[in-house]
């Protein structure tokens, strides 16, 4: 029998290895693959509270989450091609000229 | 039988996403993110949402990683140094890390649920995309027009933010005032 602490217990290992990812790597699209890691685990655990609630409220709302993930996506990767086009560097340790 | 499922889904998924993390190649952390992802879709059908897993199979694996694959092939950053992969700040990192995976196992573990069951058992799942598209078009329907709004947006502005400015052509050699 899975309970709906198998599924949580998933939904936070791949939270951490998504905070992890954001936090350890210098190459910022990698750093935007690790946030779709993150998404993903949230989605999990909704979709997991959906399950053993037994309601629909989850379900719906992984749906509308993905639809963010994607508009998310497009924009993130829109900004990082002009700043590539400008700086040249896709390094996060580069790119901190709003550093105060 | 379910619970062996499971644990494939569960375990190939982690895999997946260390490798994601670590891995030297940009392209090949985004195939082991499909790969990853395609293990949360069959989780989703374990979840006995198939409408989920076909919605995650299509968006992510079909739209958002070709996308990341065409990011990958634009950018042309080819395969990092060792020095140039990690950040410098990564023992400070790795402790919050960890101190967030004690704090969330511990809440887990601490809490409850006391909320009853709701309506929408096992049986009134069974037409799993006909309950959804109901909700979604009576009950969600202004999260849904919001969410659609969104997309547009995001459209446009994703278009809008990689165009070259074509009037500013003339002033080329002006330095540009970050």
């Amino acid at each position: 029998m899975i309970t709906l602490y198998h599924y949580l217990f998933l939904s936070f290992i791949l939270f951490l290895i998504g905070v992890a990812g954001v936090l350890l790597r210098r190459n910022i699209i990698i750093v935007l693959m690790s946030l779709e890691l993150i998404f993903n685990s949230v989605n999990i655990s909704l979709a997991a509270f959906s399950y053993y609630l037994q309601t629909l409220t989850g379900t719906v709302f992984v749906v509308f989450n993905i639809t963010v993930a994607a508009a998310e996506v497009a924009i993130g990767l829109a900004i990082l091609v002009a700043v590539f086009r400008r700086r040249q560097t896709v390094y996060v340790d580069e790119l901190d000229e709003m550093r105060g | 039988m379910e619970q062996l499922f499971f644990y494939i889904f569960a375990i190939t998924a982690v895999v997946a996403a260390i490798l994601v993390v670590s891995m030297r190649n940009a392209i090949h952390s985004a195939f082991f993110l499909i790969v990853c992802l395609l293990q949360v879709a069959a989780i989703f059908v374990l979840l006995r949402s198939p409408f989920l897993a076909a919605v995650q199979v299509f968006i992510y694996v079909g739209a958002v990683m070709v996308l990341f694959l065409f990011a990958v092939l634009v950018l042309d950053v080819g395969k990092e140094a060792f020095r140039e992969h990690m950040h410098s700040q990564s023992v400070p990192s790795l402790v919050m890390v960890a101190a967030l995976l004690v704090i969330m196992g511990f809440m887990m573990f601490s809490g409850k649920l006391t909320v009853p069951p709701g309506a929408y058992n096992e049986a009134a799942l069974a037409k799993n995309t006909e309950v959804i598209g109901r909700a979604v078009y009576t009950k969600f329907v202004f999260p849904f027009e919001v969410v659609s709004l969104l997309l547009l947006i995001a459209l446009i502005g994703a278009v809008v933010l990689v165009m070259r400015e074509r009037g500013k052509g003339a002033d080329r050699n002006k330095p540009e005032d970050i």
